[in-house]
């Protein structure tokens, strides 16, 4: 084994995205350990181990159909069906940033000590929300056929509409998770916007209830898109239409780059800090 | 291949036959930390203040234009009182903090040895943990297989290598940090204090090391209070005050003085 030997300059850094994507690229296998140590770590101590990811989302989605399938059953037939998936995506997006958000509060200590790139812990993260997500596809495909559901082949675009959601969740995550670490109480704010965020999420209900000439503002929420086209192969057993896709995958990128923007220009800031 | 042989060999001969070009360089480094005046930093305060027209933070500059050169294979300390900017050089030195103004330059690869059981989660077990805490010191997956006997080997705790770390006594959680973090082959160390791990014997095993490290050629900065290890490891020291390097020589002559000025 050779080590090359490595040459540092500050006054010679490439620009801090490009460095930072440099980085992470190198220590790809911090991000796989850092994987591994998240799930086993959530699983280590329960005796039903891997079911938890399957049986948790499946308990809150029986419990929420028990309330509403009655009231949307005239605009929404097999309401479990059309709440499940999007249930399963919006828990993804919320886990996932909320982790970020306070690992870049918990992590500054780490980050003066040794040196990581330090988007390893909020991409390692996501990575995480998304081995959960793929786990609680099982119970879902499981109630489709108890429903009584066809398994298309329009099931494989959904993985896309995940990686979408995948990259919006870390541009959000880092963007708040930067600002926190300046104002603490912005980690806590952004919990009540979350909570807030859901219900102007359609999720739980269905999106024919709304008033149309209130559509236009459902259509502003990123996440609107994210859970449409996510839930699209499963409730309307469809492929995810091309344009939704598109605006999807734009949105996922455009926020993921601006909040990785903002949080490599301002990290070694959190690091100066007192 | 003979070509490709050659080529192995070239990328590790090469650099190491500059000797001239020194391991570690700073030139007029400064460094500004903005301190908030009130611990609990919050919007609402941060707000508040402005409005009032105050500032949230000050200044403060833990390192004033300092220049220091540390050649291939030295043995370097940096002592001086608390506050004086020790810390914050070993982070300049390990990337961790880049210079307000001023260059750093390193040439190798940087692991501190520093902490060694930051990176610990007490739920994995002592095999899962060394390769959480290797990666995280910059090894690859391949890197840590290879030397995963020697670090076992090394860090004495038997068949509790597969246990969750919770279980272990906080002797054995130091030996394993310690085999970890001595087992990178860097080119450049950095110690920030912390050398005493474990009982007597396992300390003595830890001091065999360090010189079997220096031996190899590798570059060893070290911050310490402790004037005895200083002497011991080092040849040449800094004495840092307020920010500024005050004397630099050899370790001897700098720590006396250090001595006679407290």
């Amino acid at each position: 084994m050779s080590i090359a030997l490595r040459e540092y300059d500050s006054a010679r850094l490439p620009h801090p995205m490009l460095r930072e994507a440099a980085e992470l690229l190198r220590y790809r296998d911090l991000v796989r350990q850092l994987v591994t140590r998240n799930v086993k770590v959530r699983y280590k101590r329960s005796v039903l181990g891997f079911v938890w990811s399957m049986l948790g989302p499946l308990l809150s989605m029986t419990a929420l159909s028990l309330v509403f399938t009655q009231i949307f059953k005239p605009t929404t037939p097999l309401y479990p069906l059309y709440l499940f998936p999007g249930l399963l995506l919006w828990n993804f997006f919320a886990q996932t940033t909320s982790s970020i958000t306070a690992e870049v509060i918990g992590g500054v200590d780490l980050w003066r000590r040794i040196y990581t790139p330090r988007t390893a812990f909020a991409v390692a993260t996501t990575l995480t929300g998304l081995v959960h997500l793929a786990l609680a596809l099982v119970p879902l495909v499981l109630l489709m056929i108890a429903f009584g559901a066809p398994i298309t082949m329009a099931l494989t675009t959904a993985p896309l509409a995940a990686l979408a959601t995948a990259l919006f969740a870390l541009g959000i995550g880092l963007a708040v998770g930067s600002i926190a670490g300046h104002f603490a109480d912005v980690g806590d704010l952004f919990q009540v916007l979350l909570g807030t965020w859901l219900y102007f999420t359609p999720v739980i209900y269905p999106r024919a209830i709304l008033p149309e000439r209130f559509h236009w503002l459902w259509q502003l929420n990123p996440m609107t898109h994210m859970v449409d086209a996510f839930r699209m192969p499963f409730y309307q057993h469809a492929a995810i239409p091309f344009d939704l896709l598109l605006t999807t995958l734009g949105l996922g990128c455009a926020t993921c780059a601006a909040g990785w923007w903002l949080f490599t220009h301002t990290a070694d800031d959190l690091v100066r800090r007192g | 291949m003979i070509s490709s042989a050659a080529a192995d060999l070239a990328i590790s001969v090469i650099p190491r036959a500059q000797p001239a070009l020194p391991a570690v360089q700073l030139e007029g480094v400064w460094v500004r930390y903005r301190v908030p005046y009130d611990r609990g930093k919050s919007l609402k305060e941060y707000a508040i203040s402005r409005l009032r027209g105050g500032s949230a933070h000050f200044e403060h500059e833990a390192l004033k234009d300092v220049s220091l050169s540390i050649g291939r294979g030295e043995s370097v300390a940096i002592i001086g009182p608390n506050g004086s900017g020790k810390t914050t050089l070993l982070r300049l030195i390990a990337r961790v903090l880049t210079p307000s103004a001023g260059r750093v330059r390193t040439r190798g690869r940087v692991a501190p040895m520093l902490d060694v059981v930051g990176g610990f989660h007490p739920e994995l077990t002592g095999r899962e943990n060394i390769f959480l805490n290797g990666t995280l010191l910059g090894l690859s997956r391949r890197d840590i297989e290879a030397r995963l006997d020697r670090i076992v080997d090394f860090a004495e705790v038997g068949p509790f290598i597969d246990a969750p770390l919770r279980t272990y006594s906080s002797g054995m959680m130091a030996r394993l940090g310690f085999a970890v973090a001595s087992d990178t082959d860097a080119d450049i160390i950095v110690i920030d204090e912390a050398l005493g791990v474990g009982d007597e014997r396992f300390q003595r095993k830890c001091a065999a090391r360090i010189d079997a490290i220096q031996a190899h050629g590798t570059t060893f900065i070290l911050v310490s209070h402790d004037m005895h290890s200083v002497q011991r490891l080092c040849s040449r020291a800094v004495w840092l005050d307020r920010g500024r390097v005050r004397t630099a020589g050899r370790a001897a002559v700098v720590v006396n003085a250090f001595l006679e000025a407290q």
